[in-house]
């Protein structure tokens, strides 16, 4: 049978790919909470050796991004009246290829980058894939709150890259990531809220006043 | 013990300044604590501890510098809030002094964390704190600002700390991202994940700086922001950027790879250049134009560090001098807005005649920033320039030349026009209280200090800072 | 055994029409209502055949054989799939794409029956089948390259039967998420909800039940009985790829593939009564995530 952190790190690139494809903003922040409860897991299948090092970080992952982040994202859609994201700047299908491509090519290009051994073979693809399809995310879409949840996934796919090296870069790191990871969603929550009073809309293709 | 007071200290405070309920002493108790902080960067160039960089925390010549750098405009910066506050009729401040206390505190971690870690948190906290001050007006265009800003930064900061991962991959021996042993043992540094650390770390902290093409959400927030924060963020906060991008830079020198570092960073630097002064051209907005100002210093210093050599010196010492002018001229624009409500230069005329001190301060400013003697500026660039020569780079420091002279004149172009002429009709002399020249005043001098005597123990604290950055004095 | 692929294309031909009956019972039963019964597409099979026929006198000899030439492109892609486990009575190497080109022809078929009739009704709803073939079609194959990388064959008795069992365990991931894909892809053939809706009949809503509006009698005796073979023949795959790691005798597999047909008829029935018919240009989104699925587990195996 598969090792279970090899699954977990499969349903997460599906995950994104259910981020890519959805329209519904709530199907998307539910999406982003799921990837939190996989990423909570996957630190305990990777070390199994459960030490508190790596026990805190599992309940702090689950936490913040499992439960408090979600939770405020559901806060502030139900706050804005949206539930659609309009169609993207490339297109969903369109996305849904790209995504797909930015998988295969991390699959291609992480043994060329000869990183130190990882626990799993793929721990580098999946969180390289996640990273560009975060930024994927962020830079095509058009309401506020789908940039947030882009963010997030870019975030998310950089703590699987931190983790192939949790044994190196100690507990208060990870921590301090975690933290500043809430703190920031939190605060561009805070301004998708009063973006939506200001414009009445999430859509940020509308902050144009300001140009040169 | 005194580092993690300094650290420590700011936000304590800025906790109780969020709890408390009276709202009297808050804008007191800031210009305390700045005060206290100003007191304690003094004692550290007192001791004279530059050792090597050992473990988490520890003062060396660079980190030194940008503390300089960040406590003293935080000085000016409090000092100055004492009345901004009252003028922009703010009920109570919670949020502006709290934040601003958080920003200090956050700053002081970065300037003097050996770890890149821990640079890293101090930067992520920067941004958050700053984040709120920048919202300060709550109306369309400073909510449009605090997004673009938020967004960019959060991307920028996302991707450094992917470049810190990939630099703790590089890392063989030694203690992981402590900036000690990664200079130590810079020969067994994984070469292909080391470029990569560099890439990654280049484009988020330049993005904190404010490198073209990374500075798109530089004019809209410094435009926006009341003038105190935009002169903090132009002061300290690149400052702080500047600091990550150096501590990569000086991993990279250890590693024998400067000459892999050299062609993004000029490419970046010259980027800035060539944007900001295009941009600047046909400005109207004073602020927006002095936030350009700040992409071109950003630029000037990107350069200098690819230089290497004598340009590290020049880096370190335009660092200082460009925080200090920055911190000076922010807060005099800051005193125009006071003035006619408006950053627009079209609103604005005569200031020489209405706020005497306001308009000297504006002529300094723009002399200074544009690097002409006597100011301290004009030796750093004349340093920079200089070991453009000398490394036979002679085509950039032309190109750099040439930019700096259309710099000029744009800015000139706005900032006299603001300054002379003949105010309207019905606008008369305006008071110039201490709090709102003292700051700005001290500042100036100072940059002008800078440019005719750099005391000894400067110099050797800069040469330092070179030794480390791969380079040496000129 | 080797009677025992006979008896299975036999057992599978004589069953296929239950399993609309099946899905539309379970369905009936999670919304709170009775519902037919589920042997009712029989009913209406002989019903239909025993009626007599009218032809349009706008058509042509196309609209006869579009009926005929699906109904024989089906029994013949029948022949393709083991459905005992071990052995198809048809094999050669490549069939795999001989399996999808013969449903294509007969799709192919039906849709030139549809626009034979010249009304711009079955126009609408060739063009729509034909768009969402279009985005099927390339996951189909990812699908069926998803088996070929894991078993190294080239023939679908190889994909699906024994060598799949051996390899099973090693390649589950990848196999599980090329199921799901074919799942999905099975729902577009067989014109079932999430992607088309077999019961609605407003016009500017139908999809394959407006295409087929103008037969009558046999032929739509044929149709019907093309489309419930259809849904048993994707329904086969999904079941067999699941099935394949249990290493049983082909009588065992047989009776576990029937088993496994009424499972799959009941997982149809529960995604329609659960899920809305999706917007016209959303199907291509579900199908080309149903293709980035199966690439992804193409991915997994290749690396």
């Amino acid at each position: 049978m598969q090792p279970s952190h090899d699954v977990l790190l499969l349903l997460v690139v599906l995950t994104n790919f259910w981020v890519l494809g959805t329209t519904r903003l709530s199907s998307m922040i539910r999406a982003a909470a799921m990837q939190g409860l996989l990423l909570a897991a996957l630190p305990i299948a990777l070390y199994p050796h459960a030490s508190l090092h790596i026990v805190g970080l599992a309940i702090g992952t689950l936490l913040v991004k499992a439960i408090v982040l979600p939770h405020f994202l559901t806060r502030a859609i139900r706050e804005a009246a949206v539930r659609r994201e309009i169609e993207p700047l490339i297109g969903f299908t369109a996305s849904l290829i790209l995504g797909a491509a930015a998988v295969a090519l991390a699959f291609a290009i992480a043994p060329r980058l000869e990183l130190p051994g990882t626990p799993s073979g793929m721990l580098i693809p999946v969180a390289l894939s996640t990273v560009i399809i975060g930024l994927l995310v962020l830079t095509t879409r058009n309401k506020a709150l789908t940039q947030v949840v882009g963010y997030l996934i870019l975030e998310n796919g950089i703590y699987v890259f931190g983790l192939s090296q949790a044994e190196r870069v100690p507990f208060l790191v990870e921590v301090g990531v975690l933290l500043d990871v809430f703190a920031g969603v939190f605060i561009m929550g805070i301004v998708v809220f009063h973006i939506n009073r200001e414009f009445d809309s999430l859509d940020s293709a509308r902050l144009t006043e300001l140009r040169d | 013990m005194l580092l993690l007071t300094l650290i420590l200290l700011p936000a304590a405070t800025g906790a109780v300044a969020w709890l408390s309920p009276s709202a009297r002493w808050r804008p007191r108790l800031l210009l305390g604590i700045a005060a206290i902080h100003v007191a304690g960067t003094a004692s550290l160039w007192w001791t004279q501890d530059r050792s090597a960089p050992e473990g988490w925390l520890g003062v060396d010549a660079l980190g030194l510098v940008v503390l300089t750098v960040v406590s003293l405009v935080f000085l000016a910066v409090s000092l100055y809030s004492l009345r901004f506050l009252e003028h922009a009729k703010v009920q109570g401040a919670r949020v502006f002094i709290s934040c601003l206390l958080a920003f200090l505190s956050a700053a002081t971690l970065v300037a003097l964390a050996h770890h890149f870690a821990l640079v890293w948190i101090g930067m992520e906290a920067t941004t958050l704190a700053l984040a709120p001050l920048v919202f300060f007006r709550r109306d369309r265009r400073s909510l449009e600002a605090v997004w673009k800003y938020l967004v960019l930064s959060s991307v920028g900061i996302a991707l450094a700390l992917f470049g810190t991962f990939f630099l703790a991959a590089a890392q063989v021996e030694g203690r992981p991202l402590i900036l000690g042993d990664l200079v130590r043992n810079a020969a067994s540094l994984r070469p292909g994940l080391l470029r990569a650390a560099f890439v990654f770390l280049l484009v988020g902290y330049g993005t904190k700086m404010g490198l073209a093409p990374l500075h798109s959400w530089k004019p809209d927030t410094y435009g926006e922001a009341p003038s105190p924060v935009a002169a903090l963020m132009a002061g300290a906060l690149t400052s702080c950027a500047f600091l990550g991008l150096a501590r990569t830079v000086e991993v990279m020198a250890a590693a024998h790879q400067a000459a892999f570092i050299r062609p993004p960073l000029f490419a970046l630097g010259i980027a800035s250049l060539v944007l900001s002064a295009g941009f600047m051209i046909g400005q109207t907005d004073l602020k927006r134009l002095l936030a350009y100002s700040s992409v071109e210093h950003m630029g000037i210093l990107a350069i200098a560090l690819g230089i290497g050599g004598a340009g590290a010196y020049g880096a370190a010492l335009h660092l200082l001098n460009n925080g200090l002018i920055k911190g000076s001229i922010f807060l005099a624009v800051g005193n125009v807005v006071l003035l006619s409500g408006t950053s627009e230069a079209s609103a604005t005329r005569g200031v020489l005649r209405r706020a005497p001190l306001t308009g000297i301060l504006l002529i300094a400013g723009l002399f200074a920033v544009t690097g002409s003697p006597p100011f301290g500026l004009f030796v750093s660039e004349f340093t920079i320039l200089g070991a453009a020569f000398h490394a036979g780079l002679t085509w950039l420091a032309i190109v750099m030349l040439l930019l700096l002279a259309i710099v000029f004149v744009g800015m000139a172009r706005l900032i006299l026009g603001v300054v002379y002429g003949t105010p309207e009709a019905g606008a008369g002399p305006v008071a110039e209280p201490f709090p709102l020249v003292a700051g700005p005043l001290v500042l100036g001098g100072l940059v002008l200090i800078l440019g005719l005597y750099i005391p000894p123990v400067l110099q050797d604290t800069l040469a330092r800072a070179a030794g480390a950055l791969g380079g040496g004095t000129p | 055994m080797t009677f025992t692929p006979v008896l299975g294309l036999l057992a599978v031909l004589l069953l296929a029409p239950a399993l609309p009956g099946i899905a539309n019972r379970v369905k009936s039963a999670l919304t709170g209502r009775r519902g037919a019964p589920m042997l009712q597409l029989y009913a209406d099979l002989g019903k239909s055949w025993r009626k007599g026929v009218v032809y349009s006198p706008t058509t042509t000899i196309l609209f006869r054989l579009g009926p005929v030439v699906l109904v024989c492109t089906a029994l013949l892609a029948a022949g393709l799939v083991p459905l005992d486990g071990t052995t198809s009575p048809i094999r050669f190497t490549g069939d795999l794409v001989a399996f999808a080109g013969l449903l294509a022809l007969g799709r192919f078929m039906l849709v030139l029956a549809a626009l034979d009739t010249g009304s711009s009704f079955e126009g609408m709803g060739a063009s729509r089948e034909v768009t969402f073939a279009v985005f099927a079609e390339p996951a189909l194959f990812l699908c069926f390259t998803v088996f070929v990388v894991a078993t190294g064959d080239l023939r679908l008795q190889d994909m699906l039967g024994q060598p799949l069992a051996h390899t099973w365990l090693a390649t589950a991931p990848s196999l599980l998420l090329g199921a799901a894909s074919l799942f999905i892809v099975s729902l577009a053939e067989t014109n079932r909800v999430p992607i088309d809706d077999p019961l609605t009949h407003l016009e500017l809503t139908m999809v394959h039940e407006v295409m087929v509006l103008d037969h009558s009698g046999p032929d739509l005796a044929l149709i019907l009985y093309a489309s419930a073979l259809k849904m048993a023949l994707f329904g086969s795959l999904v079941v067999r790829v699941f099935v394949a790691g249990a290493m049983v005798s082909a009588p065992m597999a047989l009776g576990l593939l029937l088993i496994g047909l009424v499972v799959y008829a009941m997982a149809v029935g529960v995604v329609e009564s659960v899920m809305a018919r999706l917007r016209m240009n959303h199907v291509p989104q579900l199908l080309v995530a149903a293709s980035a699925t199966a690439g992804f587990g193409l991915i997994l195996l290749l690396r």
